[in-house]
């Protein structure tokens, strides 16, 4: 019978079926970071259990990680312990790959597994943090865990899982010129909801993603879970396997050759049935926006902020008063006239060397509006930051006013000291715009890098696409 | 993990739509490296009218009056009652320990987000998806009446309102077994453990490079 990619990732790591139907699944990588592990370790420790595989665990610290003055170390000391109890916990148990703070290889985990070569197609990953579904770009199976999933990964190699169903998202057409990955994902998600996606498991499929990069596969993979999908995943293509090869932890020699041919298995199979076909014309995708506190809450550039007084449902309508209260927005106010005061181009979402090759080419030649306070660039990671820098793309940004940092999370939660006043506003490259998620009080706009490095230069929000 | 079997409790409204991670316990607080203690700061933002912080004396800090969960009538409340895509965002189980510690047992909702879904179980928290209508009438029927109790009997998979009317809800046989016994599951996993080596030792033959 044709079968679905998701299919094939599922049935090949069902290690033991019960009769409800609930599995164990066995999984080939573990990411680690410091926020959601240390609690596991030591339910571990305390239970006097071994990791199963410890070849199997690549780690980093990324969450709490400073972004500037690297010398003075982590300042907060509730943050500086756990990034210490990460780096006790590696030592002891032992990881294949650790790239701690300050590393030359640190960054965000779902930036630093794939330009490793330690995301591989066919993989099952899973990681402590709700956008593994990133690493789906790879066809991997790849989504977020719970801490007690966390240490039941460690203890047995395994979770136990049902099966979701299968949603095909079809972009067909070609992005125009200015329109990204990250335009798509607000798309779809604005289309479907938050919760559209919950219960499935969805594959992006179609010619519009076939035309992407894996940096631009990543970024929209690692949006299916704001679309409350369980996993996002893309086919192999000979742009998976070109960006994989001579990765650090790619195959290599032989290995490799053998490893191609089964990657190249994993697709969809012709005439495979999916439970639910969402489709979309990438030609007909402009940049989007979002003005309220969930990033279904999404319009493009060239509309209004909704009018709650449209909406007939009592909690819909509800929610966007509340939104708009939040946001301090007024109703039918054009896009365009919103003006920013921060701008965050950074995020597991928009941190790759392609982002920053795309918001400097906006930034090149111009300076940041006088209203915007600040503009943070921050790598996610290391070798990005080192890539950047060798094109020259720090000086790029540096000229136009903005901030060049050092790789982690960043504002995109602000758990270190990168964050928003209350009431500032902010054009994001990040995944999330929820209330006092880049600091209490603070509003967040989603945007593509291209939008956000645009609206620092213009001061509010402007059309990419006629910017010059 | 704590057992689940039966429960009268409390119930507390919580009228809002996609109640996110965040919401539920703010960043800040998953800088702790242990499980317990969260508590206090669950729905932090929306429950005192300062910016609470890790450390802080949090019975001096000011309440907001509003938030319901501050409501005298809500004091106690065991059951949450909550509205579509309860618990979106991001995978921390700070969330469900947040509920756990300050005193929930059970979370009612038209829909939840999976990771957090998956969270609840296992920390013997259970998330129980009713349709919308009969969400709709507990709102109501909470509103309305003071001290308002549901009885939730996970054996029989069933709510029951004061008045006597009864919801039945779905619950994996898995999910079920584990709550009703509080069973560890790794525990349970590792029963299997031969399987997973044979498993293991197969894929190590046909995939070698995911062994490198
Ligand atoms: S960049 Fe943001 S979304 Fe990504 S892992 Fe870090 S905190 Fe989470």
């Amino acid at each position: 019978m044709a079968q679905t990619l998701y299919d094939k990732l599922w049935h090949s790591h069902v290690v033991h079926e019960e009769a409800d139907g609930t599995v164990l699944l066995y999984i080939d990588r573990h990411l680690v970071h410091e926020v959601t592990s240390p609690q596991a370790f030591e339910g571990l420790k305390l239970a006097g259990r071994k990791p199963w595989r410890i070849s199997s665990i690549v780690a980093t610290a990324d969450h709490n990680t400073p972004t500037d003055h690297w010398d003075e170390g982590i300042k907060d000391p509730i943050s500086r312990q756990q990034v210490e109890t990460l780096d006790a916990n590696i030592r002891e148990v032992g990881a294949l790959a650790y790239f701690p703070f300050k590393d030359q290889r640190q960054g965000i985990v779902h930036v630093v597994g794939p330009e490793n070569g330690a995301t591989l197609p066919g993989m099952t990953v899973v990681c402590g943090d709700s956008h593994t579904s990133t690493h789906g770009a790879f066809a991997c199976l790849a989504h977020g865990i719970g801490t007690s999933e966390v240490e039941h990964v460690m203890a047995t190699q395994t979770l136990t899982a049902k099966k979701s169903k299968a949603m095909l998202v079809r972009v067909d057409g070609q992005l125009g010129r200015g329109v990204t990955a990250k335009d798509i994902a607000l798309a779809v998600i604005g289309r479907i909801g938050t919760a559209g996606g919950t219960g499935y498991a969805i594959e992006f499929g179609g010619a519009a993603i076939r035309a992407l990069s894996m940096e631009g596969r990543m970024t929209l993979c690692n949006m299916a879970i704001e679309a409350g999908a369980r996993a996002g995943m893309v086919a192999v293509d000979q742009i998976t396997i070109d960006y994989l090869q001579g990765r650090p932890f790619s195959p290599k020699g032989e290995v490799w050759d053998q490893a191609v041919a089964h990657w190249r298995t994993l697709v969809s199979d012709e005439g495979a049935s999916f439970d639910a076909v969402v489709e979309l014309d990438a030609g007909s995708i402009a940049p989007q926006v979002t003005w309220g506190t969930s990033p279904e809450m999404v319009v493009t550039v060239a509309d209004r902020v909704p009018d709650p007084a449209n909406e007939t449902d009592p909690t819909r309508k509800s929610g966007m008063e509340r939104a708009l209260a939040y946001m301090g927005l007024q109703a039918n106010t054009p896009i365009s006239e919103i003006p920013v005061d921060k701008v965050f181009i950074g995020s597991c979402t928009n941190s790759r060397i392609e982002d920053l090759r795309a918001a400097a080419a906006v930034a090149r030649g111009h300076k940041k509006a006088a209203n915007v306070k600040a503009v943070l660039v921050v790598p996610g990671s290391g070798l990005v930051k080192a890539q950047a820098e060798a094109e020259g793309l720090d000086k790029v940004f540096v000229e136009a006013g903005f901030e060049w940092r050092e790789p982690g999370c960043s504002m995109c939660l602000a758990m270190n000291a990168d964050r928003l006043e209350p009431g500032e506003r902010c054009a994001s490259t990040s995944n999330r715009n929820f209330e006092g998620r880049q600091g209490q009080g603070g509003r967040t706009h989603l945007v593509s890098p291209e939008m956000a490095a645009a609206a620092a230069i213009a001061g509010h929000f402007v059309d990419v696409r006629t910017f010059a | 993990m704590q057992a689940f079997t039966t429960l009268q409790g409390l119930v507390c409204p919580l009228d809002r739509a996609n109640v996110d991670t965040d919401a539920i316990i703010p960043k800040q607080f998953l800088k702790s490296i242990k499980r317990s203690g969260f508590g206090p700061n669950l729905f932090d933002e929306w429950r005192y009218l300062d910016h609470g912080e890790p450390g802080m004396d949090n019975s001096k800090r000011a309440v907001n009056p509003d938030f319901v969960l501050n409501h005298p009538r809500y004091q106690g409340a065991q059951v949450l009652l909550a509205r579509e895509n309860f618990g979106c965002g991001s995978s921390r189980e700070h969330a469900p320990w947040a509920l756990d510690d300050h005193g929930f047992r059970v979370v009612i909702a038209p829909s939840f987000a999976d990771i957090f879904f998956n969270n609840c179980y296992k920390n013997g928290l259970l998330p129980i998806v009713l349709p919308t209508e009969v969400v709709d009438q507990l709102f109501q029927e909470t509103a309305a009446s003071e001290g308002y109790r549901l009885t939730v009997d996970l054996a029989a998979q069933t709510v029951t309102t004061p008045s006597g009317a009864s919801f039945g809800f779905d619950v994996t046989a898995h999910r079920k077994h584990c709550l009703l016994n509080g069973l560890d599951e790794i525990g349970l996993t590792l029963n299997h453990a031969d399987k997973i080596k044979a498993f293991e030792a197969q894929r190590r033959v046909q995939q070698p490079w995911l062994f490198s």
